[in-house]
């Protein structure tokens, strides 16, 4: 028994609270909300992402458009960057796809780069496609700022 | 060795003594056939996708790479494998392009490509040399299965119509100089 003592008693007390089923139920895993550690919950269908092409509404001046077609299997690595096959301001005339803004030539400093600026390079840390039909799967209560200068107009 | 030879071309010239002409006509027949289904088995052996990936250089690159593109998993389960895209179908230019492949087996041998790091290194170079192959026979293996004929551009999202109806169409461009990259990964495009 000498061992056990040197164990403090409320980790042996926390160690029995989480074998208990009781507890399990309650507990609540944050990556799959609404479900128990122990249960097994089922996962919903996967949905392909849109792919019409339609210039979406932007929310908010400086938000990153999102994406209007699928990228599914795009290489988007050090070797190749299937997004700027297209995007790129020297491919644009070709492809008739929006050529990146002037804010991705710029580095932390506001200089004005001849390519992509490296903390630019990775297309999907801002934009992202969407997907048919689902509501967003975050609840948000965002406004446009739109809507927000016309509410208080009719006031 | 000019004796031996000429011992040879004197028994390959002078009339059979022992074997009927019958025996040698149809036996000719025989071996011939037999000899021709055995050429064409093994040539056909090395078309399959067991044999591609017999090889870590293969199996550990580009068969992973594969994998997850449309043209291995799909939802109808039609798929191509290997030879489908790398090899001509018709028997002539197969032949010509198995003959090119020979330098594949000393690139095994000398193990050109026998690490990642290798592989990576000359990947650049190897995809180019697919590509001018395939702009040289307007993407032939593509057009084996994907036919121009048979598109339906308002099946096509707008985008793919609309390239498919115009480059295409007027055969300004070939299905590669669009689709690089779409089964295997690209190499390092900075490289010059």
């Amino acid at each position: 028994m000498k061992c056990l003592a040197t164990i403090p008693k409320g980790f042996v007390f926390l160690s029995l609270l989480l074998l208990t089923p009781a507890f399990a139920q309650q507990a609540h895993d944050p990556l799959r909300p609404g479900a128990g550690f122990a249960e097994d919950p089922k996962t919903a269908p996967l949905v392909n992402a849109e792919n019409d092409d339609k210039k979406r509404v932007r929310s908010y001046a400086m938000q990153p458009p999102t994406i209007p077609h699928k990228t599914d299997n795009y290489q988007l690595d050090r070797f190749a960057n299937r997004c700027m096959m297209c995007h790129a301001r020297t491919r644009a005339p070709e492809t008739q796809a929006t050529p990146i803004s002037i804010t991705h030539y710029m580095d932390r400093d506001g200089n004005f780069l001849a390519d992509v600026s490296p903390r630019r390079y990775f297309c999907d840390q801002c934009h992202v496609v969407q997907m048919e039909g689902q509501p967003p799967p975050v609840r948000s209560t965002f406004r446009d700022v739109d809507e927000i200068i016309r509410g208080k107009a009719r006031k | 060795m000019r004796d031996f030879l000429r011992r040879y071309w004197r028994t390959l010239t002078r009339p059979s003594a022992y074997y009927s002409l019958g025996f040698l006509t149809i036996g000719g027949f025989v071996a011939g056939v037999l000899s021709w289904g055995a050429f064409n088995t093994a040539m056909e052996f090395t078309n399959t996708e067991q044999f591609c990936i017999a090889c870590h250089e293969m199996r550990d690159n580009v068969y992973q790479e594969i994998q997850p593109t449309i043209h291995f998993t799909n939802r109808s389960g039609v798929r191509a494998k290997c030879s489908d895209c790398h090899v001509p179908k018709d028997w002539t230019h197969k032949m010509a392009r198995k003959m090119q492949a020979s330098k594949e087996v000393w690139g095994w041998i000398f193990g050109t490509i026998s690490t990642r790091e290798k592989f990576l290194a000359k990947r650049r170079e190897l995809a180019e040399r697919e590509w001018v192959r395939m702009r040289a026979n307007d993407s032939l293996e593509c057009r084996n299965c994907h036919e121009f004929g048979s598109m339906d551009f308002t099946r096509q999202s707008k985008r793919a119509a609309e390239a498919h109806s115009t480059s295409l169409q007027s055969g300004e461009k070939t299905c590669i100089d669009c689709h690089k990259g779409i089964a295997h990964r690209l190499p390092d495009m900075a490289k010059q």
